[in-house]
């Protein structure tokens, strides 16, 4: 299954080196890693989403990034509500005559254009993966060049529901 | 006849440096003893330490390996950080096998390894090593110092971290340019904020209570103990706890001395190589207590095995370890001393179990641990018995790894704490030699014997140079069966007999070696030679290297197979 959890650490040295190594030593798949600064000054923000077979072992990572001097702060919120977005840059083989018909099928999933060749165009789209995996089907058959993900990065709604009336486990596949 | 060379040390006028600052520092944390090796990358340290002769005490080893070893001897017997200075690249690479040892069996260490000055890392430089990613996963905490300005924060937090919480190793990684840097103003003191690093000390009282009701329901309790209740100190208390409510105890092989071994209560060592009874307690128990052990595999044997029908009670420091092997209803994050003394406090009723109790010494009983004498050599389990009737048992007993550890663990039995050295997560041979002389160091008047095996002696003999210049009355004695024991006992018995590459085909004269040294030397091949001259050479004052020829076929029992449960044991009757 795989989870989402997102880390508050200290911006030191090294910091991102002892994450992603706990991950490896206990054999975790990281599907995606994200990390930039918060609002705190000195203080970074990673978002991990990894594949994990079952509760314990999430559990047990779980604990294992805690442990680590500079983590201040672990937590899955897959179960959570939360606002969840990724950017994708994509590379689209096209032409001339093709980009009207590229923005037609860009234009329902608010991304845009944002450089253009004589044979190619590169479109932006920010949301949900699994948004942005829709448009890349629709994009498919034109052509494409190449992909930039950033991977995914989140935190939690303002107003948490009660109950579990809320999952984001539907963003992951 | 020792021979030292004359040093004649010169008054230094020379500025001072972040080396300088470093030794300051190191003296302000109450460092009396640095384990070290000097080189290239911390000449400007050891002209600090030159400088600051007097008030700090250095010891010279003969190899990293052996100096790391002997600082982790040192915390085992103090509880304080062992302080250990190596140089750049393959200085810090021979300190890696001691800084992963100290992790897995949470000793405090406190490592300071140069490096190339700044300017040149990344650039593969002469004795250069990316020291930061090769510890990550093996150090508790490390760092690398960018400036003169934070040496004494990164000090004060590297000592901080090492000895609280569930303690460890702590790298300190510092550039040449930072430790000759010339200090133009001491920077000021500052105190340690740690946000992501909040050990829990105190128990939750709810789980407390939980484990206070669940306690007069069990009728087959049992304590485990673990290296935690070292860490904490808590031995006197977990003793009232057991007696106070005619708990039995089973301790693990760091846990070995937390409990008296002489008391009724006590049903020895747990695991692979454990009795009988500890096993076969741990299996059928309905209620374990585990004070600061960690589940580890030699323990428990296949999991799914292990307590199959107990209430499991947790009690470790690190959150981390618990729920992590073993399924556990009462999780208490917390110090085993704190926890202990809450329910000691507590109105906790004893359970009622005269009959767990008959069952137990029944076991004993039937089951003790057990080898045969022969005539045509000397056993290794009635040698481990004679070194603990000449010390009466009160030695501080340091051994290696293999099969030797195991019937050192068995038959030198401990009634007090802080007495057991011994590599249990990494099984690091080599190790107890140099554990030893950091123990002397650590308790000159103790009688400290290294129990070690030939082959283990051998990756770090070396470190003779240092109990002879230093006169350390280390008493080693080779448990010398000519062979990796260990490996050919598991080729015997799981490899059908397919004795590969584990037996020693050369030997050197381990007298003529330790005379060499400037060592007293002895070899004794029987039981009556060995009962004639053990108690003088054990009350030699100075130290003595005895080679005991063994008989090599001797394996350790009882065992409990790989993959096999704790009740599965085998050789639990004389064969």
């Amino acid at each position: 299954m795989k989870r989402i959890i997102s880390l508050t650490v200290q911006d030191r040295s090294g910091v991102l080196n002892r994450v992603t190594g706990v991950l490896q030593r206990r054999q975790f798949n990281i599907a995606s890693i994200s990390v930039g600064p918060t609002e705190t000054e000195g203080v970074s923000k990673m978002t991990l989403v990894v594949d994990v077979e079952d509760e314990q072992r999430l559990e047990q990572v779980t604990k294992q990034l805690n442990k680590q001097i500079d983590v201040l702060k672990v937590s899955d919120i897959t179960d959570k509500a939360i606002v969840v977005r990724e950017l994708a840059l994509i590379k689209v083989a096209s032409s001339a005559q093709l980009r009207g018909e590229i923005n037609g099928i860009i234009d329902p999933f608010r991304a845009m254009i944002i450089d253009v060749s004589k044979d190619s165009l590169a479109v932006q789209i920010t949301g949900r993966p699994d948004k942005i995996d829709a448009l890349i089907e629709l994009l498919r058959p034109y052509g494409i060049k190449e992909i930039a993900r950033t991977g995914l990065t989140a935190f939690q709604r303002g107003h948490q529901p009660q109950g579990n009336e809320l999952s984001a486990t539907y963003l992951l596949k | 006849m020792k021979v030292e060379a004359k040093l004649e040390f010169q008054t230094s006028t020379a500025p001072k440096t972040g080396a300088d600052l470093l030794i300051d520092l190191l003296i302000k944390e109450g460092v009396e003893t640095i384990f070290g090796y000097p080189g290239g990358a911390v000449l400007p340290i050891y002209d600090a330490i030159y400088r600051a002769r007097g008030s700090i005490n250095h010891v010279l080893f003969r190899h990293e390996q052996g100096m790391i070893h002997a600082a982790e001897g040192y915390a085992r017997i103090t509880g304080k950080p062992g302080v250990v200075i190596g140089t750049s690249g393959p200085g810090a690479t021979n300190l890696v096998t001691g800084i992963t040892d100290a992790m897995m069996d949470s000793l405090p260490l406190v490592v300071f390894t140069g490096q190339v000055a700044r300017s040149v890392i990344g650039t593969d430089a002469f004795q250069e090593a990316d020291v930061m990613a090769i510890t990550t996963p093996i150090t508790k905490h490390n760092y690398q110092v960018q400036s003169v300005a934070d040496l004494p924060r990164i000090v004060k937090e590297a000592f901080h971290i090492a000895s609280t919480g569930r303690p460890g190793p702590v790298l300190v990684d510092v550039p040449k340019d930072i430790s000759s840097e010339v200090l133009s103003m001491v920077p000021e003191e500052v105190s340690i904020h740690l946000p992501g690093y909040q050990p829990t000390y105190k128990p939750n009282p709810l789980q407390i209570r939980k484990l206070a009701e669940a306690l007069p329901k069990a009728k087959k309790p049992v304590i485990l103990a673990g290296a935690g209740v070292l860490h904490s100190q808590a031995s006197a208390e977990l003793t009232t706890f057991a007696e106070k409510h005619h708990i039995p105890v089973v301790t693990t092989l760091l846990g070995l001395g937390t409990f008296p071994a002489d008391s009724p209560l006590s049903l020895g060592m747990g695991g692979m190589h454990g009795t009988y009874t500890a096993n076969m307690a741990l299996y059928e128990s309905d209620l374990l207590i585990n004070f600061g052990a960690r589940f580890d595999d030699r323990l428990t044997g296949n999991l799914k095995h292990f307590a199959p029908f107990a209430k499991v009670a947790h009690i470790d420091i690190d959150p981390a370890e618990i729920g992590k092997n073993v399924p556990t209803q009462i999780p208490i994050v917390a110090d085993a001393k704190v926890a202990l003394t809450q329910l000691l406090d507590e109105a906790v009723a004893s359970p009622e179990c005269a009959e767990w109790h008959e069952k137990l010494t029944q076991y004993k009983k039937d089951f003790p641990l057990w080898y045969k004498l022969d005539s045509s050599g000397m056993s290794p389990q009635w040698l481990v018995e004679a070194i603990h009737k000449v010390t009466k048992g009160e030695a501080i007993v340091a051994t290696d790894v293999g099969q030797h550890q195991m019937w050192a663990a068995q038959y030198y039995t401990f009634n007090k704490p802080h007495r057991w050295i011994t590599s249990g997560g990494l099984g690091t041979m080599g190790f107890g030699f140099p554990a030893a002389i950091g123990a002397q160091m650590a308790a000159p008047d103790a009688t400290v014997v290294a129990i070690v095996g030939d082959a283990g002696f051998q990756m770090t003999l070396q470190e003779l140079s240092v109990i002879y210049e230093r006169n350390l009355p280390v008493k080693i004695i080779i448990v010398n069966n000519g062979a990796l024991g260990m490996v050919r006992q598991w080729q015997e018995l799981q490899y059908e007999n397919r004795i590969s590459e584990s037996i020693l085909q050369t030997q050197p004269d381990f007298v003529k070696l330790a005379e060499s040294y400037g060592i007293r030397g002895a070899k004794i091949d029987n039981q009556e030679d060995l009962v004639a001259s053990l108690p003088e050479l054990m009350a030699y004052d100075g130290p003595v290297l005895i080679d005991c020829r063994v008989l090599q076929k001797e394996k350790v029992f009882p065992m409990i197979a790989p993959g096999k449960g704790l009740h599965e044991m085998i050789g639990v009757k004389p064969q």
